[in-house]
């Protein structure tokens, strides 16, 4: 059959992009596990961790909505403690945008919350210590 | 045919059963989750490949594409290049036309019967119904790449940002998964109400798409109500494509039901009439040009038959004939 070499392009083209995954994480050759972070210094979050890696980003909506919306800045936590909602008093005075925040969003392919088009990360514009 | 039916039904199902009895199993069972994927991966690929090369190799003896046009012939007639092709060229141009764009599907009319007359008009749901799930999946399954590849694709982050212009909660509202979800539920109740399509549909006809729903509403589930961690569920995609899996701990029930439901689909694909996403290529009345009086074509599988011809038999005779005084 004349059209056998189309054919067989075909069957070609077809595996290529099906093992793409495969060969893309060979060519990369990164580890591909997922990002270690450190826990809390003060070694207690606002909720358990396996629920803060759930659903972190429902709370942190909810708070900005109690926050700007119905001026209520007090969270109590699953353990009694209360918080301020608030996410640069009280998230990043434990974690850490760039080591905490942006390794599993950039790791999970998660498109940049929205938290920094209002909110700076405070330690990029921490006051330099003159030697 | 019915066995066949049974079978792809045993397939479908089994994979997902597993998949639910293991969200209520203990975790010593989650072994069973990176076994199940490699199997349909396999299923699929190999399945798939092995439908191809019988397709490849069944004998086209004769050209059979449906022609739509005015076929080429004298100069002064004007022919219709892509629904009458009579080179390769147009034949592959009508081919990527018809992947892309379902145009047979542009032709869809009903007819109805009047007290006086038969009418036929226009009928484009079945169309958009089609064009707007299959590129919905494409893109979900494209958008799908950023649990598999560890660093993330550029195209599949620009895709995702396409993909979600609103933001609404917490999480970004994709609209190829409203699409998605609004196509297949169209498709779905076209073949329960209309009375025609519904005495043609076979129990296969609904297995694929209540697989696929049942793929798109785990998925959508899991990502806007339920919510799961993603970075394991990426740990444990990555790890699969590096042949070195992980236990997908932490992953949730849910994100197990998607799991096995997404791989009994795959699994079933080689078997079922999805398997038209590589039987459309290699279609003989899609994929010939339509040259059937231009050029001559000889079946391949022709017995050799003994001829003996005019010219043969007077070049044999010659001398006597010419002896005879017989002209040639």
């Amino acid at each position: 059959m004349r059209e056998r070499w189309l054919i067989t392009l075909g069957y070609g083209v077809f595996v290529v992009f099906f093992t793409f995954p495969l060969w893309r994480a060979a060519a990369a050759r990164s580890s591909g596990s997922m990002p270690r972070l450190q826990s809390s210094p003060a070694g207690q979050c606002v909720a358990p961790v396996e629920q803060m890696r759930v659903a972190h980003m429902n709370m942190l909506f909810q708070w900005r909505e109690d926050a700007v919306r119905h001026n209520n800045l007090t969270f109590v936590a699953y353990n009694g403690k209360v918080y301020r909602k608030s996410l640069d008093g009280t998230c990043l005075s434990c974690h850490d945008k760039q080591q905490f925040c942006d390794r599993c969003h950039a790791y999970s392919g998660v498109s940049g919350p929205d938290c920094w088009n209002c909110h700076n990360d405070p330690r990029a514009f921490a006051p330099r210590v003159m030697p | 045919m019915r066995y066949r039916a049974g079978f792809a039904l045993l397939i479908a199902l089994a994979p997902a059963c597993s998949g639910v009895a293991l969200a209520f199993l203990p975790k010593s069972f989650l072994v069973l989750a990176p076994a199940v994927a490699y199997a349909a991966c396999a299923i699929f690929l190999l399945g798939l490949l092995a439908r191809l090369w019988r397709w490849t190799s069944s004998p086209v003896p004769f050209r059979i594409p449906t022609t739509c046009g005015q076929q080429r012939s004298l100069a002064w007639i004007p022919p219709a290049r892509l629904d009458n092709p009579s080179t390769g060229l147009t034949a592959g141009a009508r081919m990527l036309l018809e992947v892309l764009t379902f145009r047979s599907l542009l032709r869809n009319s009903r007819s109805r019967a009047g007290s006086d007359a038969v009418t036929s008009h226009d009928s484009l749901g079945l169309w958009l119904g089609a064009i707007v799930f299959h590129w919905s999946l494409l893109i979900i399954l494209l958008r799908h790449l950023r649990l598999f590849v560890q660093p993330v694709p550029a195209f599949v982050l620009t895709l995702q940002k396409l993909d979600a212009p609103f933001h609404t909660g917490a999480h970004p509202l994709y609209l190829s998964d409203v699409a998605l979800l609004l196509a297949l539920a169209y498709l779905l109740l076209r073949r329960l109400a209309n009375p025609l399509v519904r005495y043609v549909s076979l129990l296969t006809d609904y297995l694929a798409l209540w697989l696929l729903l049942e793929v798109a509403l785990t998925g959508v589930l899991m990502r806007y109500l339920i919510g799961v961690d993603v970075t394991s569920i990426k740990q444990f995609a990555v790890s699969l494509a590096a042949f070195s899996p992980v236990l997908p701990r932490n992953c949730g029930p849910w994100f197990f039901a998607h799991l096995f439901l997404a791989c009994s689909l795959a699994a079933y694909i080689p078997f079922s009439k999805i398997a038209h996403m590589a039987g459309v290529w290699l279609s003989p009345t899609r994929n010939l040009a339509n040259n059937n009086r231009a050029v001559r074509h000889i079946n391949p599988w022709n017995a050799p038959v003994k001829t003996h011809t005019y010219a043969e038999w007077l070049e044999e005779n010659k001398d006597k004939l010419k002896s005879a005084g017989i002209p040639e």
